[in-house]
């Protein structure tokens, strides 16, 4: 116990201080799932289409979100906006749209890729049942598209789960920072803390990826047949 | 009168690395209840020629004329009430593979918008003409190939057409499986009169349940008729190749050829 400094876990509220931690990384992280997924479906959609502005356009916004560090992208919106705009934006706020933004682009670009891996003749064939347009692709591009999709977006969730954990950077108390504080706070009486605090965080993140791969697992499964 | 008139039809593709032209200069015309094959090796422009008759393709010049109407001079409105009457059949089935079979039969009918109940009946009934009336329940990834194929063509029937497209329909299966597609295609070309195009690469295919038979070659057809005259004295080198092949393989398979 000792050696590994998990006897800080025990002092006062400090785990209920960890759990809250992760609270504040699962909240925002969600938050900007919830939103990604279907935004990024739909400009997915909409970067398959045949107008070039479009194309471009979503093609730029992609290529931005992908090159920049989240860390950047959180440092702009966080103090680039107050800087530029003057908003006075909360670090939670600017965080959730951060990971909105990065994670409607990564999105886009599976749900784009997944789509044109689908067959012409699917559509052909959908086009020779007299299918209309919206009607191919909610009965046939959509549900083989998601199946391919899946596995990918899965991967992303988890992502943007773990990425959160640079959002400390702008002043937001979530588990890394917890874990930090309590570490400092017991840097005399508990040298080891850093140790077992952190592998109690590490733990934590596997907790909570953990049952969005086995979601992942049982979906796909279920999508199987 | 001819029921499908295929008159002057051009296709070409263009891209950046220059035109191609896909068709050129095709007339032919087949009359209501026949089955009419379309033969030649790979890129001839077969699937091109199946894909301009119901307009999955436009054709850049000419006309198709389905039972007195010309497809081109449609509005998009027009073009699917038309098309309705056009089935098509693929070489990779299509079917849908998260609905169990009788539920593929069911969608053409649901997107009518028939009653559920209605289309459950009529579907197996369907199925039962095509044989696969026990796999009802089943899945598209339980059946086999054959299987599949007969699931599409209860599907193509549920929609009631008068004309049924076979775009190498039986190019994915086995010589025995290939046979009983067949039969059942003549079957159903007998009891509900449906007229029928067949593309195919195989000659035994046409042999078998083609009326008459048109060559294709380059995107030109260079020899048509009936089928018995097409195959007793071919009068082009491609056509003669074709069914030199089929020899070959009849020899292969350890059939007797002619």
């Amino acid at each position: 116990m000792q050696a590994l400094g998990l006897e800080v876990l025990f002092k006062g509220t400090n785990f209920i201080r960890l759990l809250g931690g992760l609270g504040v990384a699962l909240k925002i992280s969600l938050l900007a799932v919830l939103i990604s997924i279907p935004a990024g479906i739909l400009l997915g959609t909409l970067m398959t289409a045949s107008n070039p502005v479009i194309r471009a356009i979503l093609r730029l916004y992609l290529e931005v979100m992908r090159i920049m560090p989240q860390l950047v992208l959180l440092f702009l919106v966080f103090f680039g906006t107050t800087r530029a705009l003057g908003w006075d934006l909360s670090g939670e706020t600017s965080a959730l749209i951060v990971f909105s933004l990065w994670g409607t682009a990564e999105m886009s670009d599976l749900v784009r890729g997944a789509i044109i891996s689908i067959p012409k003749h699917q559509y052909e064939s959908a086009a020779a049942l007299c299918l209309t347009l919206p009607q191919t692709y909610y009965h046939i591009i959509f549900p083989q598209a998601l199946r391919r999709l899946l596995p990918l977006s899965i991967n992303l969730i988890t992502r943007m789960i773990k990425t959160t954990s640079l959002i400390l950077m702008i002043g937001v108390v979530e588990v890394i920072k917890v874990s930090q504080q309590i570490i400092e706070a017991n840097r005399m009486s508990s040298p080891n803390a850093a140790f077992g605090v952190y592998l109690t965080v590490l733990l934590l993140y596997f907790a909570a990826c953990f049952p969005i791969s086995m979601l992942a697992r049982f979906l796909e499964k279920r999508a199987e047949i | 009168m001819a029921f499908i008139e295929i008159d002057h039809l051009e296709k070409t593709f263009t891209s950046k690395s220059g035109d191609t032209e896909a068709l050129k200069d095709i007339s032919f015309s087949i009359d209501k209840g026949e089955i009419f094959g379309v033969i030649g090796l790979s890129g001839a422009g077969k699937s091109t020629l199946v894909r301009c008759i119901n307009l999955l393709e436009k054709p850049s010049g000419g006309r198709v004329i389905i039972d007195g109407k010309d497809m081109l001079a449609l509005s998009e409105r027009e073009l699917k009430i038309v098309r309705r009457d056009i089935g098509m059949i693929f070489q990779h089935f299509n079917l849908l593979m998260q609905r169990t079979v009788l539920d593929n039969v069911c969608f053409p009918m649901e997107i009518a918008g028939v009653k559920k109940k209605e289309a459950r009946v009529k579907a197996l009934t369907y199925l039962e003409q095509v044989g696969l009336a026990e796999k009802a329940a089943a899945y598209p990834a339980q059946l086999s190939g054959g299987q599949k194929q007969r699931v599409a063509i209860a599907r193509v029937l549920a929609s009631k057409p008068r004309i049924l497209l076979c775009d190498e329909a039986t190019s994915a299966l086995d010589p025995q499986t290939t046979q009983s597609i067949l039969q059942l295609l003549k079957q159903i070309n007998e009891k509900y009169s449906i007229t029928m195009v067949v593309i195919t690469h195989e000659m035994r295919v046409v042999e078998q349940i083609c009326d008459r038979v048109a060559v294709l070659e380059y995107g030109k057809i260079v020899e048509s008729g009936r089928t018995k005259d097409v195959f007793e004295s071919p009068k082009t080198e491609a056509a003669r190749r074709l069914i030199y092949t089929r020899d070959y393989n009849d020899i292969m398979s350890g059939g007797s050829g002619i």
